[in-house]
């Protein structure tokens, strides 16, 4: 069965695919977010190796940037948007990203407490002995 | 209200609730494959992010090895950075060009895309050449087993992705802009531009946070 590749129904379109625009509005939307990229690139890489800004707020503002950028690829590359017409992309979106929290975060907040509450090890090692 | 929903249309008001639904039945195969698609990625990511937490964790443990200070170069990090950027960019233009059916302007955008996706990857083999040369290979401390394994698990998704995109242009060569071809070419668009995300997270985490540790 041969679908139209250009079919879009009411209510659901594709991740990846963006409601019907012309070639050049299509081209613009990837020009902008190739540009927000590139700016939040540099700005990344400016702020790692600079010592104008508290040090301290670094990897804090390293995140945030690097989260940003993920927010400009997937609006202006992957087309993930808030529209009706998304509903099921962003749900899917937000699972993975409960997902993938849940797992860094819990490592990182895990392991960070496993060492303080370890017995230190030469102690182990005396009570196997 | 109820009325609404005349004998004929009663299927599209199952529960008598005086709103009719117009069930417009399966979504075409375009959304189906795409959206199946985009959770393969979501899971991916999840792949990708326990890779992250063992690195997070890990990262300090260098067993009397380099620390990510004394063995990343940044400028490197930089130019594979915008290889990529550039690359999700040209990757983008292939995919409207196929959307349009001009196959000049699709071959151009994917012969730059995969250029610049072998430029990346020349560039993270010399640096991991050179780690391993230097005596620095996943074996010598925790810090670098992690190191290896994320950004080596980054390095294959994108080899595999230069292979599929070389298979999607000779696909496009031989069988033209058919519909099942263009829902490939989708599937891949979404696959590299969800590479760079994943490259965000590791120039950021791995490279800019690394480096300070």
């Amino acid at each position: 069965m041969s679908d139209q590749a250009h079919t879009r129904t009411e209510h659901d379109i594709a991740p990846g695919d963006e409601e019907q625009h012309s070639v050049a509005e299509r081209v613009i939307g990837y020009v902008v977010g190739l540009g927000l990229a590139l700016l939040l690139t540099a700005t990344s890489f400016f702020i790692a190796g600079t010592d104008l800004v508290w040090q301290p707020s670094i990897p804090v503002a390293l995140i945030v940037l690097a989260i940003a950028q993920m927010g400009v690829h997937l609006v202006f590359f992957l087309h993930i948007t808030t529209g009706p017409d998304n509903t099921n992309n962003v749900l899917a979106l937000a699972f993975g990203l409960m997902v993938v929290f849940l797992v860094v975060g819990g490592t990182v907040w895990i392991m960070g407490h496993l060492n303080a509450n370890m017995p230190p090890m030469d102690q182990i090692m005396k009570t196997r002995m | 209200m109820a009325m609404t929903a005349t004998a004929g249309r009663a299927h599209a008001d199952p529960h008598h609730i005086g709103v009719v639904i117009e069930h417009p039945g399966p979504a075409p195969k375009r959304t189906v494959t795409a959206y199946g698609f985009w959770v393969f990625l979501l899971s991916d990511i999840v792949m990708f992010s326990c890779f992250f937490a063992a690195y997070a964790v890990l990262s300090g443990q260098t067993a009397g090895g380099p620390k990510g200070s004394e063995i990343f170069e940044q400028r490197n990090v930089a130019i594979e950075t915008v290889c990529l950027l550039l690359s999700s960019f040209t990757c983008g233009m292939a995919s409207i060009a196929a959307d349009v059916r001009n196959r000049f302007w699709f071959y151009l955008g994917m012969t730059v895309t995969c250029v610049l996706g072998l430029i990346f990857l020349v560039i993270e083999f010399r640096e991991f050449s050179d780690l391993v040369a230097r005596g620095y290979g996943p074996s010598r401390s925790a810090f670098l087993s992690s190191f290896f394994s994320l950004v080596g698990c980054h390095g294959l998704h994108v080899s595999a992705g230069i292979l599929w995109l070389l298979t999607m242009m000779a696909q496009v060569f031989a069988k033209g802009f058919r519909a099942d071809v263009l829902r490939r070419m989708m599937c891949f668009a979404l696959f590299w531009h969800a590479l760079d995300i994943v490259w965000v997270g590791v120039f950021s985490v791995v490279y800019l946070l690394g480096s300070g540790v």
